[in-house]
């Protein structure tokens, strides 16, 4: 989808950017051009974030200069960007929940009638304009808390085009949402393409970076590194340039050994969530979950550990019959669940990184009643130099770290409870691509020393690359088991949009 | 050089300074500093032994309950009801000993029940049925004033022939100190001491820090909750009784407004409406704070109506200028 218009709709030029101890953006300059969708890529801290803060008004750039749409720009606040026509699409959603879609959309600009009534009818007109358009599957009437984050996600670019912007800056779009909803998402951003907006499109995501953009900037400790046609390199040589050194084997290598099985689970059932759940766990094996959202696979594993109550359950923990009723039980049993969802489930944002590594086992550091500090930051060390996770002070607060190095802290959290059955949802969500390598070779490592692994993925290239078998959920029960050679990406689909039982059904 | 080794040395300090600036602690302890030269200079009677053992005297109560709203605000809860728990506690001290001719302790430990029920039923509310502290309190703070008019049908009672060992709790001294001092001290070092260190009281932390995080971290979020709203009434309660012994004198209006006054000074000592942050230290220099600055204006023979408005205005400056010097560093 080449564009022969050459027209450049941003420039970047030697924009500069330091903060207190770090130079954060060093000189960095590229080139945006009419109907291009742009990505930036690089890891976590390399940047990405000040510089499209700067572009979007939020930050001023030490040095350097913008020009936007032939003209030089100087943005001191969003609303300034906004208003010259650079939308933003964050990666946390901004919408107000409990609002209708109209209102969401329009918000701050509801369309009136002469006095300060809000014309309604014109509202719903306007909102429907952009719902057609992009075949939306809901009305503007509905609620938004009540649709899913994809459809939320459709709501924000909707809201960034109905301020009829030029340039939509769009920061890991399909971090949360399925496969099926990022191919309705990239079709509406080729429709934006069509109408000759640029987009800026920030991903971790190779696969979509390929699919989807025209050029791609690579960004590294803040200098800029290069600026590419896609359709000119592999996504091997924009990793490298991004990590500034080779990842070989993204993967580690499957299991070397399975042996007896660890956890049995049988009928495992709640009304209207799933049903007919039973799968068992081997030693030395990682167990992968895949399935759409809403397929049920976080509700599945929050109920067997205890943390969300359900119909019924038979679990077998190493042969044995185990409740499983409370959370704590289940962690003191060393069955632990890792939630996707670090910064407002799994964090103490504003505590300190050994106080987060203690939180899930305070047994581990008292000493009588008290804790012991030396015990804390001896237990904090270790899973520290464990994990490699890069920190300034066991005493730093977790909102100030990266969010590969945030998902370590996460991971350590739970090792420091000594777990026997680890189930990770979404492990490397979010998090750049060395920190992302090092999980999926600590899962691994831990499997072989004989921890059951499951892992929930949303991502069939990690579920692909890292498990040794992989179950297969729809909507509430699992439609299929695949492991060697048959885990592949056609087989996994089919299985979880359920095209084989409903293709049986239909010969019945 | 000389100036070079000078410099280095302010740095130095300044450094020092600005560490120990970081602990609201040490911010409230230098207004209180501060506000006591100014008030010995301004006036003679204020250093008297006299004049700072009745002040303490006056705040022990409030004291006392601010180590509960503490622990209630470090979960990001709130509790309205203190006020009116004391209330109730002092009344049903006077109302059975006036009325029914109960033995002294027996009402005491009738008093302290009374006030665990109350503070079991905001945390059932709050912990199980999961109702926002907010509401729940706020219908305790009128339920709990209630059953005290009701108890003394409006009018105080005044109470007679009192056991000198329940007068002593309020009215006697330990070496020179005022019991009712004594045992408030106490209870601050012992609160403090556990806050910061016993392993289970981290789980308060937690839980304030962030609710979801700590549910899926095997913490027992209802048990932390129920804990809290328990402690805090019953330590309500604990002041009400020892507020009895202190007047002799149990009226149904006891405590009026105290829950406000709590809370304006555990946050200018430093705890967040938002959870996760507070020490009884701070909460306790927030209260001698406000208590000094109104005990100076009493000195000084400003009329009391002036109170209010001077520590509301306190409470809004020092918070402010908490905020601002934050978000300095931050940018």
């Amino acid at each position: 989808m080449n564009n022969d218009n050459n027209e450049v709709m941003l420039k970047v030029e030697n924009i500069t950017k330091r903060f207190p101890g770090t130079l954060a953006l060093n000189e960095v300059s590229f080139e945006v051009k009419r109907g291009e969708v742009h990505a930036v890529v690089g890891e976590n801290g390399a940047g990405k974030s000040t510089l499209m803060n700067i572009i979007s008004g939020l930050l001023e750039p030490d040095e350097g200069r913008i020009v936007f749409m032939g003209g030089e720009v100087r943005f001191l606040n969003p609303r300034e960007a906004q208003d010259a026509g650079i939308g933003f699409v964050h990666q946390e959603l901004s919408l107000c929940p409990h609002l209708k879609v109209s209102e969401n959309i329009f918000m701050g600009r509801l369309p009136h009638l002469k006095n300060t009534f809000v014309n309604r009818k014109r509202l719903k007109e306007m909102t429907d304009y952009f719902l057609e358009k992009f075949q939306a599957d809901f009305a503007a009437d509905d609620v938004v808390k009540n649709l899913t984050v994809a459809q939320q996600q459709i709501i924000e670019i909707a809201k960034a085009l109905a301020l009829d912007c030029k340039l939509l800056i769009l920061d890991e779009p399909t971090s949360s949402i399925t496969e099926n909803e990022t191919k309705v998402l990239f079709g509406i951003i080729n429709e934006i393409k069509r109408q000759g907006m640029s987009i800026l499109y920030i991903s971790h995501r190779m696969e979509e970076i390929f699919q989807v953009c025209d050029s791609v900037t690579v960004i590294r400790d803040g200098c800029l590194i290069n600026t590419l046609r896609t359709a000119g390199v592999t996504s091997d040589q924009v990793v490298r340039m991004m990590v500034g050194r080779n990842i070989e084997n993204m993967y580690p290598p499957k299991s070397s050994g399975i042996s007896d099985v660890i956890l049995k689970v049988e009928g495992l059932k709640s009304k209207d969530v799933f049903k007919d759940i039973s799968f068992s766990l081997r030693k030395g094996e990682i167990l992968g979950f895949y399935g759409l959202v809403g397929a049920g696979r976080t509700e599945v594993m929050r109920a067997l550990c205890g943390i969300d109550p359900c119909d019924n359950k038979v679990i077998e923990f190493r042969g044995d019959r185990v409740e499983n009723n409370a959370y704590r039980r289940s962690i003191d049993r060393g069955i632990v669940y890792i939630t996707e969802d670090r910064k407002s489930q799994g964090l103490f944002l504003k505590m300190s990184v050994e106080n987060n590594i203690s939180a899930a086992m305070i047994e581990n550091i008292r000493t009588d009643f008290r804790i012991d500090r030396d015990k804390e930051s001896a237990l904090c060390g270790r899973y520290v130099g464990e994990l490699g996770i890069k920190i300034a002070s066991e005493k730093q607060k977790v909102d100030s770290l990266s969010g590969g190095n945030q998902q370590k802290v996460m991971i350590g959290k739970w090792l420091a409870t000594y777990p026997k059955v680890l189930i990770m949802d979404e492990p490397t969500r979010g998090i750049d691509v060395g920190s992302k390598s090092e999980i999926h070779k600590m899962l691994r490592k831990l499997s072989e020393e004989g921890v059951g692994v499951i892992v929930i993925s949303s991502e069939l290239p990690e579920i692909i690359g890292l498990a040794d078998r992989v179950i297969v959920m729809h909507e509430g029960t699992i439609t299929g088991e695949l492991s060697g050679d048959d885990i592949k990406e056609e087989n996994i689909i089919i299985y979880a949009s359920n095209f084989k039982t409903s293709s049986r059904a239909a010969n019945e | 050089m000389d100036e070079n080794v000078s410099t280095s040395v302010r740095q130095r300090s300044s450094q020092l300074l600005r560490r120990i600036f970081a602990f609201r602690e040490a911010s409230v302890l230098v207004s209180i500093i501060a506000v006591m030269l100014i008030l010995s200079i301004l006036s003679p009677y204020f250093m008297t032994k006299a004049n700072l053992t009745t002040t303490a005297l006056g705040f022990a109560a409030d004291g006392i309950i601010a180590i509960g709203m503490t622990i209630v605000l470090i979960i990001g809860g709130i509790d309205l009801g203190v006020g009116s728990v004391m209330a109730l506690s002092m009344v049903t001290v006077g109302g059975l000993t006036t009325i029914y001719h109960l033995n002294i302790w027996l009402a005491v430990v009738t008093a302290v029940a009374l006030s665990l029920l109350c503070g079991l039923f905001n945390g059932f509310l709050i912990g199980r049925v999961k109702l926002t502290p907010l509401i729940a309190t706020l219908g305790m703070m009128s339920m709990a004033r209630g059953g005290a008019y009701v108890i003394t049908k409006g009018s105080p009672f005044s109470m007679s022939g009192v056991p000198p060992a329940f007068r002593f709790l309020g009215s006697g001294s330990i070496f020179g100190i005022p019991t009712f001092v004594v045992i408030f001290i106490v209870m601050i070092i012992i609160a403090d001491y556990l806050l910061r260190r016993s392993a289970p009281l981290r789980n308060l932390y937690y839980t304030g820090s962030n609710e979801k995080a700590a549910e899926l971290s095997g913490i027992n979020v209802a048990r932390v909750k129920l804990f809290v709203y328990v402690t805090c009434a019953l330590l309500s309660g604990i002041a009400g009784i020892l507020t009895v012994s202190r007047f002799n004198v149990t009226a149904p209006n006891s405590g009026m407004g105290s829950e406000l006054r709590v809370i304006s000074a555990c946050v200018i000592g430093g705890a967040s409406l938002t959870g996760g942050e507070g020490t009884v230290l701070g909460s306790i220099l927030g209260i001698i704070l406000l208590n000094f600055i109104n005990n100076g204006l009493v000195l000084m023979r400003v009329s009391v109506y002036w109170q209010d408005l001077v520590s509301g205005a306190i409470l809004i400056a020092v918070v402010t200028l908490d905020l601002v010097s934050h978000r300095k560093k931050a940018s």
